[in-house]
């Protein structure tokens, strides 16, 4: 665990502070804490496969809740709108900028074979809005943008992923794996469980767009960093390292 | 849907060469002034879009968005994007976002004129 005071502190306009290396200020009891302490920030001009922007929405009808309430009982929420099964392991501060939020995933490895451990910081954040921005190594490289805002029919809430995969496994993988589809089904559970918090039960849209068809070659060497390859290899290794640490404590004793 | 408050002049300001003055609120909302904006100048032959923000009075994390969007425009269509005016905060937001990897960014328009032309 590291000092508290290393958490950048939010400026007034709801934007953290830049930071070369992300921080945690804590790790939850149980949670899996790789990928992430150290790494850079990685947006969508930083990522390897096509650009993609994808838009998930529901409709609240008039009158159920306003977009500032949305968007605080959404962050106040937010774990628990997560895909059950993952974790999503919110900060003790909330999700304010600067602070950083551990996920521990099977659904983002195809098959589930294995567990990821992954992070995002919160960028930015304010009464309508929140964004978080992935780290090195997470399955795609950009960031996502949650917000609510009215329409003529009453509230429209708002999921916008803005991304490219990070790597040329990650691409692999969301092109013929079934990246893509797991990710659309994350966002989608995640705004379903928005409106059934406030007693909706409606069908999400989902616009997908491709921004830039182009693979940027260049950062192919960003699986350096890849989290999949990380965590696995802890994972395996893992066993034997506890293994060899009793093996000595008890000979100690 | 919230109306942009957002305003854009295009300005040649050489033969391959257009400012883009934005003034007021870059948010989601300002998808559509910003693209006719650029739309504007690429008819008149702009190989290079400056952005002027020196009247920007705010912007969060969808006008970011845009940029990044904007950005793949321009590279796609081989143009150049600068930009110039940004206050510090700005700047702080860009090197967060990293935007700055891929962004010219520049404190007047003389520079990032001299910067378009070199």
């Amino acid at each position: 665990m590291t000092d508290q005071t290393e958490v950048s502190p939010p400026t007034p306009s709801g934007w953290a502070e830049p930071t070369p290396k992300v921080r945690l200020s804590h790790v939850p009891e149980g949670a899996m804490n790789l990928n992430v302490e150290g790494r850079q920030l990685s947006g969508p001009l930083q990522g390897f496969g096509p650009m993609w922007q994808k838009t998930y929405t529901v409709s609240l009808p008039e009158g159920t809740a306003s977009p500032e309430e949305v968007v605080s009982a959404w962050k106040e929420n937010f774990k628990d709108f997560w895909l059950p099964g993952d974790h999503f392991y919110a900060p003790l501060a909330g999700l304010n900028p600067g602070e950083v939020a551990l996920i521990n995933s099977r659904e983002s490895v195809p098959g589930g074979l294995m567990k990821l451990s992954t992070g995002v910081m919160v960028v930015y954040s304010d009464e309508t809005s929140f964004t978080l921005m992935t780290t090195q190594g997470h399955p795609f490289s950009g960031w996502v943008t949650f917000s609510a805002f009215e329409d003529e029919a009453g509230t429209k809430v708002q999921a916008q992923v803005l991304m490219r995969a990070n790597d040329p496994m990650w691409e692999f993988g969301m092109r013929f794996l079934g990246g893509h589809k797991t990710e659309d089904r994350i966002w989608q559970h995640t705004l379903s469980s928005v409106a059934a918090h406030f007693g909706v039960q409606s069908d999400v849209a989902t616009e997908i767009l491709c921004v830039d068809k182009k693979l940027q070659w260049g950062r192919a060497r960003n699986i350096w960093h890849n989290a999949g390859i990380r965590s696995g290899l802890y994972l395996t290794v893992y066993p034997f390292v506890r293994f060899r640490a009793a093996v000595r404590s008890s000979r100690r004793a | 849907m919230p109306q942009p408050q957002l305003a854009t002049n295009v300005r040649k300001v050489s033969d391959d060469a257009c400012v883009l003055d934005i003034e007021g609120e870059m948010t989601a909302f300002a998808e559509k002034v910003l693209t006719d904006a650029y739309n504007l100048a690429t008819d008149d032959g702009a190989r290079v879009i400056i952005l002027n923000f020196e009247n920007l009075q705010y912007m969060n994390s969808s006008g970011i968005g845009l940029l990044v969007t904007l950005l793949v425009r321009i590279n796609r269509a081989k143009q150049r994007l600068l930009t110039y005016g940004l206050s510090d905060h700005y700047k702080h937001i860009f090197e967060l976002t990293r935007l700055n990897d891929a962004i010219g960014i520049f404190d007047t328009e003389d520079q990032a004129l001299n910067a378009a032309h070199a």
